[in-house]
């Protein structure tokens, strides 16, 4: 067990106006953890995650990331094209919305194959085989491999998706309600995928959901957001089964039990 | 004998924000140790605290006063209010728990949830070992591609009782493991709770069934209820 983490932030802030969205917020990931955000909407755990993505800037604080190497970035002061560079290879972001972040008018196989062509791979053949390879790892008949994304369900674009983020191997993942606005039936297929992948491809993620079943089952380390402050945070399942502030205690309680 | 999990002073209450702070104590200076190869039974009235003291000493619940000191990579660590991380280092390598319920993603296959606990194994020899297991347990190999949704509360419980055993760690915690099984089964569980013994894995258990209690545990621990402070 190494004690370094692979990003961390300390001391976030960030108003819209009068409303705080982050209130000294601290955060650590360490490899291969799965570290899931829950809140209400509204809550700022989206926020969170596009400040420690480095797509939305805080007005105050830091956050750190630790390269292959050992050596560590500040995110927030990285130029443009370096964190450009970074989100096409380290890292990885799986929107709710896939429509947002797969081009619909390029088949499925190239959505995949083009993270690869970013980062410079130029054999077609090559790019194609692992294209398919990922399709065939997220659960996609790879015969739609030319086929437009369009003609995919909504589940089968979430997945196409993340095929499109894990094709570079990304060390770190930001995945923002990836099974949100899914029917439950995909949802749980989802569910199983993400949590296997990520085990098997040792792959560290933060995750933004609002629902604590999601948290439960994903993630090893949880922290609870409530008008843009951190009211808790620790062990998944000691969070939820014994909650200490009454903000996470009022959520937990608010569940349905199906 | 190898001391594998010792308390000292371990104190737990609940409070509830949503009660109006009411505060409810349930451990007080609970000092409580098991070895290698020797099974503690919990025992006292329901309510008393039993599940809480196990689900403490897992790290579950987190435990406000005292220690719990636990053999990890061949030394003692505290994980009382440890950092989360160490308390997943410490179930991935030392500490199973089998709980009264099954909690796992839905429509994955029972083999699946059962081999993906295996410690050490190849996919392959974590399959086997988990069929091996289920068939032991009496669970059909017609159902091991099953989703456990569907199934029986005894049947649940097996899949739990395969996924907690086939680790293999050197400390096991068990929470009423054969409370909806049948004589059969029980005494399924029983042989395997006495070969755990037999590799020097140090056992906790809460047994409803006091025959069962009888034949695994060495030694009881005496869980009293508390007073309540409000």
């Amino acid at each position: 067990m190494t004690d370094d983490t692979l990003l961390s932030a300390r001391g976030l802030n960030l108003r819209f106006g009068a409303i705080p969205a982050l209130v000294d917020v601290a955060v650590d990931l360490w490899p291969g953890e799965v570290l899931a955000i829950v809140g209400e909407s509204g809550s700022g755990k989206t926020t969170l995650l596009n400040v420690l993505s480095g797509r939305l800037r805080p007005d105050d604080g830091v956050v750190w990331y630790r390269d292959p190497s050992g050596r560590l970035h500040d995110v927030h002061a990285m130029p443009a094209p370096k964190l450009r560079a970074l989100h096409r290879s380290d890292w990885g972001f799986v929107q709710q919305d896939p429509r947002s972040a797969l081009r619909m008018g390029v088949s499925a196989g190239g959505n995949v194959g083009e993270r690869l062509m970013a980062q410079g791979l130029r054999h077609y053949g090559s790019i194609r085989e692992q294209a398919i390879d990922w399709l065939r790892q997220v659960e996609i008949d790879a015969a739609r491999v030319d086929d437009m994304p369009r003609t995919f369900s909504g589940g089968m674009l979430q997945r196409l998706q993340i095929a499109r983020t894990l094709v570079t191997h990304p060390r770190l993942v930001f995945m923002d309600e990836p099974t949100g606005g899914l029917d439950v039936s995909v949802q749980a297929r989802l569910l199983d995928l993400i949590r296997s992948l990520v085990a098997r491809l040792n792959i560290a993620a933060v995750l933004v959901t609002h629902d604590l079943a999601v948290a439960r089952l994903l993630a090893h380390r949880i922290v609870v957001m409530q008008r843009g402050v951190v009211v808790e945070a620790g062990l998944t399942d000691q969070v939820l089964d014994d909650p200490q502030h009454a903000y996470t205690q009022l959520l937990v309680s608010s569940v349905l039990q199906a | 004998m190898t001391p594998m999990l010792q308390t000292a002073g371990l104190g737990k209450h609940f409070t509830l924000h949503l009660r109006g702070g009411l505060t409810i104590p349930v451990l007080q200076d609970v000092d409580f140790h098991v070895a290698a190869g020797e099974c503690v039974a919990l025992v006292g009235p329901s309510g008393a605290g039993k599940t809480t003291l196990l689900r403490s000493l897992y790290g579950n619940y987190r435990a406000d006063q005292g220690s719990i000191q636990v053999r990890h990579h061949g030394s003692m660590v505290e994980l009382a209010r440890a950092a989360p991380r160490l308390v997943v280092d410490v179930r991935a390598h030392s500490m199973g728990y089998v709980s009264q319920f099954l909690r796992v993603v839905p429509r994955v296959p029972a083999l699946d949830i059962v081999a993906e606990a295996a410690r050490g194994l190849s996919p392959e020899e974590a399959r086997d070992r988990a069929a091996a297991l289920l068939l032991r347990l009496n669970i059909p190999r017609r159902l091991h591609a099953l989703p456990p949704a569907t199934f029986s509360g005894g049947e649940q419980q097996r899949i739990n009782l395969a996924r907690g055993f086939i680790g293999r760690h050197p400390i096991l915690l068990l929470d009423e493991p054969t409370a909806s099984l049948d004589a059969g089964n029980r005494d399924i569980v029983v042989s395997m709770i006495d070969e755990a013994k037999a590799a020097g894995i140090a056992i906790v258990g809460i047994f409803h069934d006091v025959s069962t209690r009888d034949r695994v545990a060495d030694r009881t621990y005496s869980v009293a209820p508390l007073q309540d402070a409000a």
